[in-house]
């Protein structure tokens, strides 16, 4: 065979393991023990931090990247991919995770921000990243730093689904109305959004964002997971909602089943049966904004 | 002819969009009942375990491994290509076991492995194929009814036993039909010969 030259950390295959995750579950884990459940249950990565966002809303102070030692134990026990957090702007933690080989960085708002100005320059990393965003000019300025996958921010932390589905309705108005218009239209549109040009050209030409788009923030049950589905997100990350509720590995699998067959009511319904309780949360709507979290990120 | 679609997890929409631009009609399998009106199966890219334990929740791993030596066409990538080996390298999850392959997961480590590549594969005519390999399995070992299409330094990753087809690789992330094409070209002959 002729010589075969390979190419690592490529654009495709950074998005091509988001399109792999689709139509799946993604659980924040702090322990090899939650990894071991949550990958029993079916989820298909598992997300490696300290706290969990409602922990981190509880106790306050500053929240950073996890202990590489933590990061490393949960790698070691799950066969499935691992992701992991790092600050808004804070390369180095970046680079860190990078030299985990975690699977996946998300620059993630429920960090406190390490720069109030900038996000990390993703295309620069090997590893794959993925980034909040409440609406479609976000997400594109986050694909146009490198980002191979979104997700859709919500309210971490409160088991309360309202902003994330205010953050999908927002980002699926936003594409309509870029479909929707005359390519003369475009760079006004590209203008107001704040997004990169060429990337509302190919929203345009594709009808959907231009990588993978993930739910998050606020689900708390299998039908808060099946609704995010319905409006139209790949799949979702369930943060505090599984481990902060009575039974985590029976509420796991509903969810997993839930996100897999999220047009079943029946079998939504057969799923959500006895679970205990769920997470108690907390109404967004009482929330003043600076408790809020979605509004960090540039 | 249509062509059925494991929509569980994963990679579906891509496998849907590359057979509608050949043309080729396609079912998404997520119950017994969608298995019925289907010429071929393709099992697309995810994360196995996940699948695996799916298959089992839908009653669908019996129907599908039953389907598959009855002679259905079945066609798996990367996540496809584990479920459709008999063996597994250090696991114990769920699989149809149709393939007489030895398979080793996640086989060329974590994400920082994933690659592209152009690849000759002989069987697809002169021009080489972009592969893409994310988190890919390999195979290591084939029985010897097992014909192997791609092998690279010891490693399989395209192979065929009858009627199943299996490639470590993902031809649906790239705009290249030739692999779905072989595949139809399986389950024209099936037709036939039926």
């Amino acid at each position: 065979m002729p010589e075969v030259k390979k190419e690592t950390g490529t654009f495709a295959v950074k998005k091509g393991l988001a399109e792999m995750l689709k139509g799946g579950v993604i659980m924040d884990v702090v322990n090899p023990e939650q990894a071991k459940i949550a990958e029993k249950a079916g989820a298909v990565a598992v997300m490696a931090l300290e706290r969990v966002p409602s922990d981190i809303r509880a106790q306050g102070g500053v929240a950073r990247m996890s202990d590489p030692e933590m990061i490393s134990e949960i790698q070691q026990a799950v066969s499935i991919p691992v992701m992991a957090k790092a600050r808004i702007g804070h390369i180095v933690e970046a680079r860190v995770l990078e030299a985990l080989e975690i699977d996946f960085i998300d620059e993630s708002e429920v960090l406190t921000p390490a720069d109030d100005m900038h996000h990390i320059l993703k295309s620069e990393f090997k590893v794959p990243f993925v980034c909040g965003a409440r609406n479609l000019g976000e997400a594109l300025r986050r694909v146009g730093e490198g980002a191979a996958m979104i997700r859709t921010k919500g309210e971490a932390g409160t088991g309360d689904v309202v902003e994330a589905v205010r953050h999908i309705r927002q980002v699926n108005r936003d594409i309509q109305r870029v479909v929707s218009a005359s390519p003369a239209e475009l760079m006004a549109i590209a203008k107001e959004l704040g997004a990169p040009y060429e990337l509302v050209l190919q929203v345009k030409e594709l009808g959907r964002l231009p990588v993978v788009n993930f739910a998050a923030g606020g689900i708390a049950t299998p039908a808060d997971a099946a609704l995010m589905m319905v409006l139209g997100c790949d799949g979702v990350f369930v943060g505090s909602g599984i481990f902060k509720s009575d039974n985590p590995a029976k509420r796991a699998k509903a969810i997993v089943e839930a996100v897999a067959h999220y047009k079943d009511a029946a079998l939504i319904a057969e799923v959500s049966k006895g679970l205990g309780e769920a997470m108690r949360g907390q109404s967004v709507a009482l929330m003043e904004d600076k408790e809020k979290i979605a509004g960090r990120g540039w | 002819m249509k062509i059925g679609i494991l929509a569980l997890q994963g990679a579906v929409r891509e496998h849907r969009d590359l057979l509608h631009r050949l043309g080729v009609a396609t079912v998404d399998v997520q119950s017994r009942q969608d298995l019925y009106e289907i010429s071929g199966l393709i099992l697309p890219g995810g994360e196995s375990t996940t699948v695996g334990k799916l298959l089992v929740r839908y009653g669908l791993l019996k129907p599908i491994a039953e389907a598959g030596r009855a002679g259905l066409p079945i066609f798996g990538t990367c996540t496809g290509l584990i479920l459709l080996s008999r063996h597994i390298s250090n696991s114990s999850q769920f699989r149809l076991g149709l393939m007489d392959t030895y398979v080793e997961r996640n086989a060329f480590g974590r994400q920082l492995a994933s690659f592209e590549a152009d690849m000759p594969i002989p069987v697809l005519g002169s021009k080489p194929y972009h592969t893409i390999f994310i988190r890919a399995p390999y195979i290591k070992q084939a029985e010897k009814n097992v014909t192997e299409l791609l092998t690279h330094e010891g490693k399989i990753f395209f192979a065929q036993q009858g009627n199943l087809l299996a490639a470590a690789f993902h031809p649906e992330l790239t705009s290249d039909t030739r692999v779905h094409e072989y595949f139809l070209r399986i389950v024209a002959t099936a037709q036939t010969s039926q």
